[in-house]
Protein backbone atom coordinates (compact mmCIF):
# COMPACT_ATOMS: atom_id res chain seq x y z
CA UNK A 1 0.00 0.00 0.00
CA UNK A 2 2.84 2.37 0.78
CA UNK A 3 4.25 2.03 -2.68
CA UNK A 4 0.91 2.52 -4.38
CA UNK A 5 0.27 5.54 -2.17
CA UNK A 6 3.54 7.02 -3.24
CA UNK A 7 2.81 6.44 -6.89
CA UNK A 8 -0.67 7.89 -6.37
CA UNK A 9 0.83 11.00 -4.83
CA UNK A 10 3.19 11.32 -7.78
CA UNK A 11 0.28 10.87 -10.14
CA UNK A 12 -1.91 13.43 -8.40
CA UNK A 13 1.01 15.80 -8.22
CA UNK A 14 1.37 15.53 -11.95
CA UNK A 15 -2.32 16.19 -12.42
CA UNK A 16 -2.26 19.19 -10.13
CA UNK A 17 0.77 20.61 -11.88
CA UNK A 18 -1.28 20.82 -15.03
CA UNK A 19 -4.53 21.83 -13.45
CA UNK A 20 -6.00 23.72 -16.35
CA UNK A 21 -8.90 21.46 -17.06
CA UNK A 22 -7.17 18.62 -18.82
CA UNK A 23 -7.82 15.15 -17.50
CA UNK A 24 -5.15 12.73 -16.46
CA UNK A 25 -4.93 10.03 -19.06
CA UNK A 26 -8.41 8.67 -19.40
CA UNK A 27 -10.57 6.61 -21.67
CA UNK A 28 -14.26 5.96 -21.71
CA UNK A 29 -15.65 2.64 -20.62
CA UNK A 30 -18.61 1.01 -22.31
CA UNK A 31 -21.20 2.30 -19.84
CA UNK A 32 -20.13 5.86 -19.13
CA UNK A 33 -17.43 5.01 -16.65
CA UNK A 34 -14.25 6.95 -17.14
CA UNK A 35 -11.11 4.93 -16.79
CA UNK A 36 -9.00 7.57 -15.16
CA UNK A 37 -7.09 7.47 -11.95
CA UNK A 38 -3.73 6.46 -10.69
CA UNK A 39 -1.73 4.33 -13.04
CA UNK A 40 -0.23 2.50 -10.07
CA UNK A 41 -3.45 0.85 -9.01
CA UNK A 42 -7.12 1.21 -8.38
CA UNK A 43 -8.73 3.78 -6.10
CA UNK A 44 -9.28 2.23 -2.71
CA UNK A 45 -12.54 2.78 -0.91
CA UNK A 46 -12.74 1.21 2.54
CA UNK A 47 -16.04 0.61 4.27
CA UNK A 48 -15.87 -0.20 7.99
CA UNK A 49 -19.02 -1.18 9.87
CA UNK A 50 -19.96 -2.10 13.42
CA UNK A 51 -23.49 -3.38 13.99
CA UNK A 52 -23.18 -2.55 17.71
CA UNK A 53 -22.05 1.02 17.08
CA UNK A 54 -25.01 2.67 18.76
CA UNK A 55 -25.58 3.56 22.38
CA UNK A 56 -29.08 4.94 22.72
CA UNK A 57 -29.83 7.33 19.90
CA UNK A 58 -26.30 8.16 18.80
CA UNK A 59 -23.00 6.44 18.23
CA UNK A 60 -20.94 5.10 21.13
CA UNK A 61 -17.86 7.30 21.09
CA UNK A 62 -15.44 4.55 22.13
CA UNK A 63 -16.74 2.10 19.53
CA UNK A 64 -16.69 4.82 16.89
CA UNK A 65 -13.04 5.48 17.69
CA UNK A 66 -12.21 1.80 17.28
CA UNK A 67 -14.12 1.72 14.00
CA UNK A 68 -12.15 4.73 12.82
CA UNK A 69 -8.90 2.95 13.68
CA UNK A 70 -9.98 -0.14 11.75
CA UNK A 71 -10.94 2.04 8.81
CA UNK A 72 -7.64 3.89 8.63
CA UNK A 73 -5.52 0.80 9.19
CA UNK A 74 -7.27 -0.93 6.33
CA UNK A 75 -7.04 2.12 4.12
CA UNK A 76 -3.31 2.51 4.59
CA UNK A 77 -2.62 -1.19 5.00
CA UNK A 78 -0.77 -0.73 8.29
CA UNK A 79 -0.72 -2.59 11.57
CA UNK A 80 -1.56 0.26 13.92
CA UNK A 81 -3.67 3.37 13.60
CA UNK A 82 -0.90 5.72 14.69
CA UNK A 83 1.09 4.85 11.60
CA UNK A 84 -1.92 5.58 9.43
CA UNK A 85 -2.34 9.06 10.87
CA UNK A 86 1.38 9.77 10.55
CA UNK A 87 1.05 9.08 6.85
CA UNK A 88 -1.71 11.63 6.62
CA UNK A 89 -0.31 14.56 8.60
CA UNK A 90 2.97 15.99 9.82
CA UNK A 91 3.63 17.82 13.09
CA UNK A 92 3.50 21.57 12.62
CA UNK A 93 0.78 21.47 10.01
CA UNK A 94 -2.61 23.08 10.45
CA UNK A 95 -5.26 20.51 9.68
CA UNK A 96 -8.84 21.38 8.80
CA UNK A 97 -11.76 19.07 9.41
CA UNK A 98 -14.48 20.02 6.94
CA UNK A 99 -17.66 18.78 8.52
CA UNK A 100 -21.18 18.85 7.07
CA UNK A 101 -23.63 20.45 9.48
CA UNK A 102 -26.33 21.93 7.30
CA UNK A 103 -28.96 19.45 8.44
CA UNK A 104 -28.57 19.92 12.19
CA UNK A 105 -28.19 17.11 14.68
CA UNK A 106 -29.88 14.36 12.74
CA UNK A 107 -27.86 14.23 9.55
CA UNK A 108 -24.58 16.00 10.20
CA UNK A 109 -21.05 14.84 10.86
CA UNK A 110 -21.19 13.44 14.37
CA UNK A 111 -19.19 15.37 16.98
CA UNK A 112 -18.14 11.98 18.38
CA UNK A 113 -16.36 11.24 15.10
CA UNK A 114 -14.68 14.64 15.05
CA UNK A 115 -13.53 14.17 18.64
CA UNK A 116 -12.03 10.79 17.77
CA UNK A 117 -10.20 12.29 14.79
CA UNK A 118 -8.91 15.22 16.83
CA UNK A 119 -7.58 12.85 19.47
CA UNK A 120 -5.71 10.83 16.84
CA UNK A 121 -4.37 13.92 15.10
CA UNK A 122 -2.86 15.03 18.38
CA UNK A 123 -1.38 11.58 18.93
CA UNK A 124 0.21 12.00 15.49
CA UNK A 125 1.86 15.24 16.61
CA UNK A 126 -0.64 17.88 15.53
CA UNK A 127 -1.11 20.49 18.23
CA UNK A 128 -4.67 21.09 19.34
CA UNK A 129 -4.40 24.74 18.35
CA UNK A 130 -3.47 23.61 14.82
CA UNK A 131 -6.79 21.86 14.31
CA UNK A 132 -9.69 23.74 12.77
CA UNK A 133 -13.18 22.27 12.58
CA UNK A 134 -15.03 24.33 10.03
CA UNK A 135 -18.13 24.58 7.94
CA UNK A 136 -20.16 27.18 6.11
CA UNK A 137 -21.82 28.91 9.07
CA UNK A 138 -21.11 28.92 12.78
CA UNK A 139 -24.81 28.51 13.44
CA UNK A 140 -24.81 25.34 11.33
CA UNK A 141 -22.05 23.99 13.56
CA UNK A 142 -23.98 24.90 16.68
CA UNK A 143 -27.14 23.29 15.32
CA UNK A 144 -25.24 20.05 14.86
CA UNK A 145 -24.01 20.05 18.44
CA UNK A 146 -20.60 21.75 18.13
CA UNK A 147 -19.49 24.54 20.41
CA UNK A 148 -17.89 27.50 18.65
CA UNK A 149 -14.29 28.01 19.78
CA UNK A 150 -12.20 30.86 18.43
CA UNK A 151 -9.30 31.04 20.89
CA UNK A 152 -5.84 30.38 19.51
CA UNK A 153 -4.78 28.24 22.48
CA UNK A 154 -6.93 25.24 21.57
CA UNK A 155 -8.69 23.57 18.68
CA UNK A 156 -10.89 26.01 16.86
CA UNK A 157 -14.45 25.42 15.73
CA UNK A 158 -15.68 28.14 13.39
CA UNK A 159 -17.78 28.88 10.38
CA UNK A 160 -16.83 30.78 7.26
CA UNK A 161 -18.89 33.66 8.59
CA UNK A 162 -16.16 34.20 11.19
CA UNK A 163 -13.14 33.26 9.09
CA UNK A 164 -14.17 35.03 5.89
CA UNK A 165 -13.69 34.52 2.19
CA UNK A 166 -11.01 35.56 -0.26
CA UNK A 167 -11.57 38.83 -2.12
CA UNK A 168 -10.73 37.41 -5.54
CA UNK A 169 -12.85 34.91 -7.41
CA UNK A 170 -11.50 31.46 -8.17
CA UNK A 171 -12.87 29.95 -11.33
CA UNK A 172 -13.04 26.70 -13.20
CA UNK A 173 -15.54 25.92 -15.94
CA UNK A 174 -18.98 26.83 -14.66
CA UNK A 175 -17.74 27.66 -11.17
CA UNK A 176 -16.68 31.13 -10.04
CA UNK A 177 -16.56 31.59 -6.29
CA UNK A 178 -14.86 33.26 -3.41
CA UNK A 179 -13.09 30.52 -1.50
CA UNK A 180 -13.18 30.22 2.26
CA UNK A 181 -10.03 31.44 4.00
CA UNK A 182 -10.24 28.36 6.19
CA UNK A 183 -9.21 26.45 3.11
CA UNK A 184 -6.92 28.93 1.38
CA UNK A 185 -5.12 30.58 4.30
CA UNK A 186 -5.59 28.69 7.53
CA UNK A 187 -5.19 25.02 6.69
CA UNK A 188 -2.24 23.15 5.24
CA UNK A 189 -4.34 20.07 4.71
CA UNK A 190 -8.01 19.16 4.97
CA UNK A 191 -9.78 15.97 5.95
CA UNK A 192 -13.21 16.00 4.35
CA UNK A 193 -15.99 14.66 6.59
CA UNK A 194 -19.27 14.44 4.68
CA UNK A 195 -22.27 12.31 5.57
CA UNK A 196 -23.97 9.57 3.56
CA UNK A 197 -27.16 11.06 2.22
CA UNK A 198 -29.57 11.76 -0.53
CA UNK A 199 -29.94 15.18 -2.10
CA UNK A 200 -33.25 16.34 -3.53
CA UNK A 201 -31.64 18.14 -6.46
CA UNK A 202 -28.17 16.76 -7.18
CA UNK A 203 -28.95 13.15 -6.25
CA UNK A 204 -26.46 12.51 -3.51
CA UNK A 205 -24.29 14.67 -1.27
CA UNK A 206 -21.02 13.04 -0.28
CA UNK A 207 -17.35 13.94 -0.71
CA UNK A 208 -17.34 16.44 -3.57
CA UNK A 209 -20.62 18.15 -2.73
CA UNK A 210 -19.37 18.81 0.80
CA UNK A 211 -16.91 21.31 -0.63
CA UNK A 212 -19.84 23.56 -1.49
CA UNK A 213 -19.23 24.62 2.08
CA UNK A 214 -15.93 26.13 0.98
CA UNK A 215 -17.45 28.65 -1.45
CA UNK A 216 -19.53 31.76 -0.84
CA UNK A 217 -22.25 31.02 -3.37
CA UNK A 218 -23.30 27.35 -3.21
CA UNK A 219 -26.90 28.31 -3.95
CA UNK A 220 -25.84 29.12 -7.53
CA UNK A 221 -24.70 25.59 -8.26
CA UNK A 222 -27.83 23.47 -8.13
CA UNK A 223 -29.28 23.76 -11.67
CA UNK A 224 -29.14 20.73 -13.98
CA UNK A 225 -28.85 18.34 -11.03
CA UNK A 226 -25.56 19.98 -10.10
CA UNK A 227 -23.82 19.01 -13.30
CA UNK A 228 -21.13 20.19 -13.96
CA UNK A 229 -21.08 22.50 -10.96
CA UNK A 230 -20.19 19.97 -8.26
CA UNK A 231 -17.27 18.69 -10.34
CA UNK A 232 -16.17 22.18 -11.38
CA UNK A 233 -16.10 23.47 -7.81
CA UNK A 234 -13.96 20.51 -6.81
CA UNK A 235 -11.52 21.45 -9.59
CA UNK A 236 -10.66 24.75 -7.90
CA UNK A 237 -6.96 24.29 -7.13
CA UNK A 238 -6.95 24.86 -3.34
CA UNK A 239 -9.59 22.19 -2.95
CA UNK A 240 -7.70 19.60 -4.95
CA UNK A 241 -4.40 20.55 -3.43
CA UNK A 242 -5.46 20.48 0.19
CA UNK A 243 -8.11 17.80 0.63
CA UNK A 244 -6.04 14.75 1.56
CA UNK A 245 -8.63 12.21 2.58
CA UNK A 246 -12.37 11.82 2.82
CA UNK A 247 -13.88 10.03 5.79
CA UNK A 248 -17.61 9.73 5.24
CA UNK A 249 -19.76 9.58 8.35
CA UNK A 250 -22.16 6.76 7.55
CA UNK A 251 -23.35 6.10 11.08
CA UNK A 252 -26.72 6.86 9.50
CA UNK A 253 -27.60 6.89 5.86
CA UNK A 254 -30.44 8.88 4.35
CA UNK A 255 -31.83 7.57 1.07
CA UNK A 256 -34.57 10.15 0.39
CA UNK A 257 -35.53 13.71 1.29
CA UNK A 258 -32.05 15.15 1.72
CA UNK A 259 -30.16 17.27 2.34
CA UNK A 260 -32.44 18.19 5.27
CA UNK A 261 -32.75 15.59 8.00
CA UNK A 262 -35.69 13.27 7.43
CA UNK A 263 -35.65 10.50 10.04
CA UNK A 264 -38.36 8.58 8.22
CA UNK A 265 -36.00 8.06 5.27
CA UNK A 266 -32.87 7.32 7.28
CA UNK A 267 -31.47 3.99 8.34
CA UNK A 268 -28.64 2.84 10.58
CA UNK A 269 -25.71 2.01 8.31
CA UNK A 270 -23.38 1.92 11.32
CA UNK A 271 -20.29 2.62 9.27
CA UNK A 272 -17.57 4.87 7.97
CA UNK A 273 -16.11 5.13 4.47
CA UNK A 274 -12.63 6.33 3.57
CA UNK A 275 -11.06 7.22 0.26
CA UNK A 276 -8.48 9.51 -1.16
CA UNK A 277 -10.31 9.56 -4.49
CA UNK A 278 -13.54 11.58 -3.99
CA UNK A 279 -15.04 10.33 -7.24
CA UNK A 280 -14.62 6.71 -6.20
CA UNK A 281 -16.09 7.48 -2.80
CA UNK A 282 -19.04 9.33 -4.28
CA UNK A 283 -19.71 6.56 -6.77
CA UNK A 284 -19.56 3.95 -4.00
CA UNK A 285 -21.79 5.98 -1.67
CA UNK A 286 -24.26 6.52 -4.48
CA UNK A 287 -24.51 2.76 -5.03
CA UNK A 288 -25.11 2.20 -1.30
CA UNK A 289 -27.95 4.72 -1.38
CA UNK A 290 -29.40 3.18 -4.55
CA UNK A 291 -29.39 -0.25 -2.92
CA UNK A 292 -31.30 1.09 0.05
CA UNK A 293 -33.77 2.90 -2.22
CA UNK A 294 -34.37 -0.32 -4.13
CA UNK A 295 -34.83 -2.23 -0.89
CA UNK A 296 -37.47 0.30 0.15
CA UNK A 297 -39.23 0.20 -3.21
CA UNK A 298 -38.15 3.67 -4.34
CA UNK A 299 -37.22 4.51 -7.91
CA UNK A 300 -33.56 4.76 -8.86
CA UNK A 301 -32.29 8.33 -8.83
CA UNK A 302 -32.08 8.30 -12.62
CA UNK A 303 -35.83 7.61 -12.84
CA UNK A 304 -36.45 10.21 -10.14
CA UNK A 305 -34.79 12.79 -12.42
CA UNK A 306 -31.75 13.37 -10.26
CA UNK A 307 -29.03 11.01 -11.32
CA UNK A 308 -25.75 12.49 -10.06
CA UNK A 309 -24.21 12.97 -13.50
CA UNK A 310 -21.62 15.26 -12.00
CA UNK A 311 -19.81 12.15 -10.76
CA UNK A 312 -19.14 11.22 -14.38
CA UNK A 313 -18.14 14.81 -15.13
CA UNK A 314 -15.71 14.73 -12.21
CA UNK A 315 -14.20 11.54 -13.59
CA UNK A 316 -13.85 13.21 -16.98
CA UNK A 317 -12.09 16.11 -15.27
CA UNK A 318 -9.58 13.59 -13.95
CA UNK A 319 -10.44 14.06 -10.30
CA UNK A 320 -10.77 10.30 -9.90
CA UNK A 321 -12.52 7.28 -11.25
CA UNK A 322 -16.14 6.17 -11.39
CA UNK A 323 -15.19 2.89 -13.04
CA UNK A 324 -16.08 0.04 -10.66
CA UNK A 325 -13.36 -2.01 -12.30
CA UNK A 326 -10.84 0.50 -10.99
CA UNK A 327 -12.34 0.96 -7.56
CA UNK A 328 -10.96 -1.39 -4.93
CA UNK A 329 -13.86 -1.70 -2.52
CA UNK A 330 -12.68 -3.14 0.76
CA UNK A 331 -15.14 -3.95 3.55
CA UNK A 332 -13.74 -4.45 7.04
CA UNK B 1 -50.86 67.04 0.27
CA UNK B 2 -51.00 64.53 -2.53
CA UNK B 3 -47.66 63.09 -1.44
CA UNK B 4 -48.86 62.89 2.12
CA UNK B 5 -51.94 61.00 0.92
CA UNK B 6 -49.82 58.40 -0.84
CA UNK B 7 -47.56 58.08 2.19
CA UNK B 8 -50.56 57.51 4.39
CA UNK B 9 -51.97 54.93 1.99
CA UNK B 10 -48.64 53.08 1.82
CA UNK B 11 -48.37 53.07 5.61
CA UNK B 12 -51.90 51.72 5.91
CA UNK B 13 -51.18 49.08 3.28
CA UNK B 14 -48.00 48.02 5.09
CA UNK B 15 -49.86 47.84 8.38
CA UNK B 16 -52.59 45.78 6.75
CA UNK B 17 -49.94 43.43 5.33
CA UNK B 18 -48.43 42.94 8.78
CA UNK B 19 -51.84 42.34 10.25
CA UNK B 20 -52.51 39.54 7.76
CA UNK B 21 -49.47 37.60 8.88
CA UNK B 22 -49.74 35.22 11.84
CA UNK B 23 -47.71 36.83 14.67
CA UNK B 24 -45.72 33.76 15.68
CA UNK B 25 -47.15 30.34 14.99
CA UNK B 26 -44.51 28.64 17.12
CA UNK B 27 -45.55 28.66 20.78
CA UNK B 28 -43.01 29.39 23.51
CA UNK B 29 -44.40 26.55 25.63
CA UNK B 30 -46.75 23.77 24.61
CA UNK B 31 -47.47 20.19 25.65
CA UNK B 32 -44.24 19.86 27.59
CA UNK B 33 -42.12 21.48 24.89
CA UNK B 34 -40.11 24.68 25.39
CA UNK B 35 -38.94 26.74 22.49
CA UNK B 36 -35.28 27.63 22.11
CA UNK B 37 -33.59 29.51 19.30
CA UNK B 38 -35.92 30.79 16.59
CA UNK B 39 -34.82 32.01 13.22
CA UNK B 40 -36.70 33.61 10.34
CA UNK B 41 -35.67 33.35 6.70
CA UNK B 42 -37.11 35.36 3.85
CA UNK B 43 -37.49 33.43 0.61
CA UNK B 44 -34.32 34.85 -0.90
CA UNK B 45 -32.33 33.79 2.16
CA UNK B 46 -33.83 30.34 2.65
CA UNK B 47 -30.77 28.69 1.09
CA UNK B 48 -28.80 29.78 4.13
CA UNK B 49 -30.98 27.45 6.18
CA UNK B 50 -31.61 24.58 3.78
CA UNK B 51 -29.21 25.01 0.88
CA UNK B 52 -30.03 22.45 -1.76
CA UNK B 53 -33.50 21.97 -0.35
CA UNK B 54 -34.59 25.59 -0.75
CA UNK B 55 -35.42 25.34 -4.44
CA UNK B 56 -38.50 23.21 -4.03
CA UNK B 57 -39.90 25.59 -1.44
CA UNK B 58 -39.16 28.53 -3.72
CA UNK B 59 -40.89 26.80 -6.61
CA UNK B 60 -43.92 26.30 -4.41
CA UNK B 61 -44.01 30.00 -3.54
CA UNK B 62 -42.49 30.23 -0.07
CA UNK B 63 -42.60 33.73 1.41
CA UNK B 64 -40.73 33.09 4.63
CA UNK B 65 -39.72 30.24 6.89
CA UNK B 66 -39.69 30.21 10.66
CA UNK B 67 -37.40 27.64 12.25
CA UNK B 68 -37.30 26.88 15.95
CA UNK B 69 -35.60 24.40 18.23
CA UNK B 70 -37.64 22.70 20.93
CA UNK B 71 -36.76 20.66 23.98
CA UNK B 72 -39.28 18.46 25.76
CA UNK B 73 -39.34 18.07 29.52
CA UNK B 74 -38.44 14.38 28.97
CA UNK B 75 -35.23 15.45 27.24
CA UNK B 76 -36.31 14.95 23.63
CA UNK B 77 -35.28 17.55 21.11
CA UNK B 78 -37.05 18.62 17.95
CA UNK B 79 -36.88 21.10 15.11
CA UNK B 80 -39.96 22.93 13.88
CA UNK B 81 -40.23 24.62 10.50
CA UNK B 82 -43.21 26.69 9.47
CA UNK B 83 -43.13 27.58 5.78
CA UNK B 84 -45.45 30.42 4.89
CA UNK B 85 -46.42 30.20 1.24
CA UNK B 86 -47.93 32.84 -1.01
CA UNK B 87 -51.02 30.68 -1.47
CA UNK B 88 -52.60 27.54 -0.06
CA UNK B 89 -51.82 25.73 -3.31
CA UNK B 90 -48.14 25.97 -2.48
CA UNK B 91 -48.59 24.34 0.91
CA UNK B 92 -50.68 21.61 -0.67
CA UNK B 93 -48.05 21.05 -3.36
CA UNK B 94 -45.28 20.63 -0.81
CA UNK B 95 -47.33 18.32 1.36
CA UNK B 96 -48.34 16.10 -1.51
CA UNK B 97 -44.90 16.03 -3.10
CA UNK B 98 -43.46 14.01 -0.23
CA UNK B 99 -43.78 10.22 -0.19
CA UNK B 100 -46.53 9.01 2.12
CA UNK B 101 -45.07 5.51 2.39
CA UNK B 102 -44.49 4.58 6.00
CA UNK B 103 -46.70 7.33 7.35
CA UNK B 104 -50.15 7.44 8.92
CA UNK B 105 -52.71 10.20 8.61
CA UNK B 106 -53.15 12.41 11.66
CA UNK B 107 -55.91 14.83 12.54
CA UNK B 108 -53.80 17.95 12.46
CA UNK B 109 -54.29 20.86 10.09
CA UNK B 110 -56.20 20.32 6.88
CA UNK B 111 -54.08 17.26 6.19
CA UNK B 112 -51.32 15.72 8.25
CA UNK B 113 -48.98 12.74 8.28
CA UNK B 114 -46.92 11.22 11.04
CA UNK B 115 -43.81 9.25 10.18
CA UNK B 116 -43.06 8.57 13.83
CA UNK B 117 -40.05 10.77 14.56
CA UNK B 118 -41.27 13.41 12.13
CA UNK B 119 -44.53 14.79 10.83
CA UNK B 120 -45.87 17.24 8.30
CA UNK B 121 -49.15 19.05 8.02
CA UNK B 122 -50.65 21.92 6.09
CA UNK B 123 -53.12 24.58 7.11
CA UNK B 124 -54.11 27.25 4.59
CA UNK B 125 -50.94 28.64 3.09
CA UNK B 126 -48.73 27.17 5.82
CA UNK B 127 -46.72 23.98 5.48
CA UNK B 128 -45.29 22.70 8.75
CA UNK B 129 -42.62 20.11 9.45
CA UNK B 130 -41.66 18.86 12.90
CA UNK B 131 -38.65 16.57 13.28
CA UNK B 132 -37.54 14.87 16.49
CA UNK B 133 -34.04 13.59 17.11
CA UNK B 134 -35.22 10.64 19.18
CA UNK B 135 -37.28 7.80 17.81
CA UNK B 136 -39.80 6.48 20.34
CA UNK B 137 -43.55 6.16 20.62
CA UNK B 138 -43.50 8.72 23.44
CA UNK B 139 -41.66 11.26 21.29
CA UNK B 140 -43.97 10.64 18.35
CA UNK B 141 -47.00 11.35 20.54
CA UNK B 142 -45.35 14.45 22.00
CA UNK B 143 -44.59 15.67 18.48
CA UNK B 144 -48.25 15.38 17.51
CA UNK B 145 -49.21 17.36 20.60
CA UNK B 146 -46.79 20.11 19.58
CA UNK B 147 -48.20 20.02 16.05
CA UNK B 148 -51.70 20.58 17.43
CA UNK B 149 -50.46 23.60 19.38
CA UNK B 150 -48.88 25.06 16.26
CA UNK B 151 -51.99 24.32 14.24
CA UNK B 152 -54.14 26.08 16.82
CA UNK B 153 -52.12 29.23 16.28
CA UNK B 154 -52.41 28.93 12.53
CA UNK B 155 -56.20 28.61 12.61
CA UNK B 156 -57.67 31.78 11.27
CA UNK B 157 -54.31 33.02 10.04
CA UNK B 158 -54.68 34.52 6.58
Amino acid sequence: MGRSDASRRRFLGGCLAGLTGGACGQSRGPSGQVKSGPAGGPSRVVIARDPALRAGGGPDGARLGKLLDRLLQAFYGVDNPGEAWRRLVRPGEVIGLKVNCLAGKGASTHPELVEAIMERLQQAGIRARDILVWDRLSEDLESAGYRIATGRDRARVMGNDLLGYEDELSAFGSAASLLAKALTQVCDGVINLPVLKDHGIVGVTLAMKNLFGAVHNPNKYHPNTGDPYVADVYMLPPIRQKVRLTICDAVNGQYEGGPSYMPQWSWPFNGLLAARDPVALDWTGWQILEQERARRGLKPLKDAGREPKWILTAARHGIGTNDPGRIERLEV
Amino acid sequence: MKALGWTTLLALAAAAGCARRAPDPLPAEAAGWSKGRTRSFAAAELWRYVDGDAERYLQAGVVRTLAAEYRHRNGSEAAADVHEMSAAAGARRLFESEPAAGSRAIQVGEAGRSYGPSLTFRRGRYFVRLVAYQDSAETAAALIALARAVDERLRGAP
